[in-house]
């Protein structure tokens, strides 16, 4: 039932689709709108390190095209001489490459003091082998196959983190404003009650204001459950949240991204 | 390999040789010391008879001269079994007895010596042996008294013969038990062998014979037979679900052909490609869900997920789950409800959650009242939903209660199996998998699945064992063994 070369080859032809639907993102994006597929910090410097050739290049092309320095390692010894240069923002690890399997490559970065955020792309998507990623020292986990919107929306939340600003104790938005501390919650001049869960979701979405987060990172860090619902459970308490923050309000800050997840800033753009 | 040469290689026959070697090296020391104590006693016997002897005749002599020594002796040479006797004078000249002759040099030393020698009385030319005494008399003649060794010679002989015979017997019966013992190993063995071959060769449902007496190879047997019928069974599960993934999967992904084939045959505009690239990847992500929940049940059975599991309280659970349904189920115009007792539990947090949540996805899917779309009036007790934790005695219940049609009692134990959607549900969309993972769920925490009438309405129930009765499972065995997936 478990056939590597089955799911190998069903992930490629999701990638292929999504290569070509992405060629077209610059004319697209006037048409359809693809606005996650743009870089939220044009500085980024990625490292991706796979070794199935078709995967890296396509992760490569992909990234380059949305505006990012993407370098490649084919294997874990390039990987971690390269990594070890510290010139990257966020690494992709691919968990088992030749020459030196990724956590491992992972576990001696950490051990050097380098503490270059890392997210794991690993074909082993159950609970445990996450928790195996996380512990070795990655800071993010993504089963195969995924679909690159994830990838992305992940990358650059975590770029964020890296070497960020501190933690706020407020977090503003157009106007509005979340106390971290008081947990109070204003748009305007109006005072907003939410449920506890509503102003977890509200704060995490405002946190990375102005990046994309998608249902998979809400239901992760929101709920801290790594299943796939079946239904679209995310979604209403999205629209939920929305309704008490956006309704009657002219500017709507929290808007869907399709074919990717939610994002939270102020203005149209 | 000869009929017998696999009789001889075989273990019971080796064993059967050995103690064959040990019996008659045990036959053979018993017999040789019972000889050798014999022929201690005899020889102690003629060692006293003769001393007697020589002390009367020495007496005679001493009272009735050389005259009665010879008449004596004469006479005692004629009666039927007589020892020998011989007397000679200083110069060496036999001059009584009934010894013809006898080895060199036998004379002249006084003492004891065993000798070869002949009678007087017997033709035969035959060699005998005796053990004598000589002793010197005081005129300077030599007097000879000793007894013939046949006797002690017949004795050795039975023994040696008994031992011949013994030992034969032994080496026949042993070989022959040796033969027989192995031979009858060695069919039950080869019955087993056949038995194998034939499961090895693709017929699972073959068994091995188990006999009625008990003994080690009829437990192996009843071991192997167990292991089997376990193997047997899974295979079977293993191919409903080969068999079923190929179905079901099969839909999908011609509808995902068709739509790409459609879509390159047309001279659609860009906008129509890339809808149908959109669809695409939809459908394709429908697929990897399922992949990913078949993956997740098939670790759950092979119980490779028992690494993650800690303490945790049930209650906690439904109180999350029912926290991220509740919206859901009030869009759909149901009520979500909870009711919890503290309810300890040791196990993997996450599937348990998993496992709870597919249940309260599968009620607010199908646990509409049937009603509901005739239109007519339904109470709103009939919208509600529970979900329940609590502890009846040694074990845990995660229940999801519904009060849509429910399942009828004819199709509940179908339910479960995998890629299963009953007639009702086919419309609705979904993997056919959820009850599925949650049964996987539960039973690799030791506990079942329960699904039940709730009047009217299912209720499922995730039954697991409390904490602390999951001690006395086995320890996980399987490594998780990276595989090279690209």
């Amino acid at each position: 039932m478990r056939s590597p070369s089955f799911t190998a080859r069903f992930f490629r032809l999701t990638e292929r689709c999504q290569v070509v639907l992405h060629e077209d993102a610059d004319r697209a994006m006037v048409t359809e709108g693809w606005p996650h597929l743009t870089a939220t910090d044009p500085q980024m410097r990625l490292l991706i390190i796979e070794d199935d050739r078709e995967s890296a290049d396509y992760l490569v092309k992909a990234f380059r095209e949305v505006g990012y320095v993407a370098d490649l390692a084919s294997d874990g010894e390039e990987g971690l001489a390269l990594a070890s240069t510290g010139d990257y923002d966020v690494l992709v690890i691919d968990r088992m490459l030749p020459k030196r399997d990724g956590l491992s490559l992972i576990g001696s970065l950490r051990e050097k003091g380098n503490r270059t955020p890392a997210l794991i792309l690993s074909a082993l998507g159950q609970v445990d082998d996450r928790i195996k990623g996380l512990r070795a020292g990655g800071d993010d986990y993504l089963p195969k196959p995924y679909s690159f919107a994830e990838l992305l929306a992940r990358v650059e939340v975590l770029s964020r983190r890296h070497g960020g600003p501190a933690e706020e104790t407020t977090y503003r938005v157009g106007d509005l404003e979340l106390d971290r501390l008081s947990h109070r919650v204003a748009r305007g001049k109006d005072e907003l009650t939410l449920q506890p869960r509503e102003f977890r979701l509200l704060e995490y979405l405002m946190k990375h204001a102005g990046q994309v987060v998608t249902r998979t990172m809400l239901l992760e860090n929101v709920w801290d459950y790594h299943f796939d619902p079946q239904t679209n459970v995310i979604d209403v308490h999205i629209s939920r949240l929305r309704s008490k923050i956006d309704k009657g309000f002219d500017r709507p800050l929290l808007h869907t991204i399709r074919g990717a997840g939610y994002m939270i800033r102020d203005g149209i753009r | 390999m000869t009929a017998f040469g696999k009789l001889i290689r075989t273990t019971a026959f080796r064993l059967t040789l050995v103690y064959l070697f040990l019996f008659a090296l045990f036959a053979a020391s018993l017999l040789g010391y019972f000889a050798w104590n014999t022929r201690r006693l005899i020889t102690e016997q003629i060692t006293a008879t003769v001393n007697a002897e020589t002390g009367e005749i020495s007496d005679i002599f001493g009272r009735r001269g050389l005259r009665g020594l010879v008449f004596t002796l004469e006479n005692r040479a004629l009666r039927p079994g007589a020892n020998l006797y011989l007397v000679t004078t200083p110069t060496g000249q036999a001059i009584a007895g009934n010894v013809g002759s006898l080895a060199p040099g036998v004379m002249t030393t006084t003492g004891w010596s065993e000798t070869a020698y002949r009678r007087l009385d017997e033709n035969d030319n035959a060699d005998h042996r005796a053990l004598v005494r000589v002793t010197e008399l005081p005129n300077g003649f030599r007097l000879l008294i000793g007894r013939d060794l046949e006797e002690r010679r017949r004795l050795f002989g039975i023994v040696a013969k008994a031992a011949q015979w013994s030992i034969l017997v032994v080496v026949v019966l042993g070989i022959g038990g040796g033969i027989f013992v192995a031979r009858r190993v060695l069919q039950r063995i080869d019955a087993m062998t056949g038995t194998a071959q034939r499961i090895m060769a693709g017929d699972l449902s073959g068994r091995l014979p188990v006999g009625r007496s008990g003994d080690e190879l009829d437990r192996l047997a009843g071991n192997l037979n167990a292991m089997l019928e376990r193997i047997e069974a899974l295979m079977t599960g293993l191919k409903e679900v080969s068999d079923n993934i190929a179905h079901d999967l099969k839909t999908p992904l011609t509808r995902l052909r068709n739509r790409a084939e459609e879509a390159l045959a047309s001279s659609g505009s860009e906008a129509e490609y890339r809808a149908a690239l959109e669809r695409t990847i939809e459908e394709s992500d429908g697929l990897i869900r399922t992949f990913n929940a078949l993956l997740m049940i098939a670790r759950a059975e092979s119980g490779q997920a028992r690494g993650n599991m800690d303490d945790f309280d049930a209650a906690d659970v439904a109180i999350g789950i029912h926290e991220l349904y509740e919206p859901l189920a009030e869009d759909d115009g149901m009520t979500l409800r909870l009711k919890t007792v503290s309810a300890p539990l040791h196990g993997n947090r996450e599937l348990i959650s998993q496992a709870l949540a597919n249940l309260v996805e599968n009620a607010i899917k199908y646990g509409k009242p049937a009603t509901v779309s005739a239109g007519s009036v339904v109470s709103l007790d009939a919208k509600q939903i529970l979900i329940e934790a609590r502890r009846e005695g040694d074990q845990v219940l995660l229940s999801v209660t519904d009060h849509g049609p429910g399942i009828p009692e004819a199709d509940l134990k179908h339910a479960v199996e995998r890629f299963v959607r009953l007639d009702s549900s086919r419309s609705q969309p979904g993997s056919g998998l959820g009850l599925s993972l949650a049964s996987a769920v539960a039973t690799l925490h030791g506990g079942e699945l329960r699904l039940g009438d709730a009047r009217p309405g299912l209720v499922a129930t995730l039954a697991i064992p409390a904490r602390t009765a999951l001690g006395d499972r086995p320890p996980v065995l399987t490594q998780d063994v990276p595989q090279k997936v690209a």
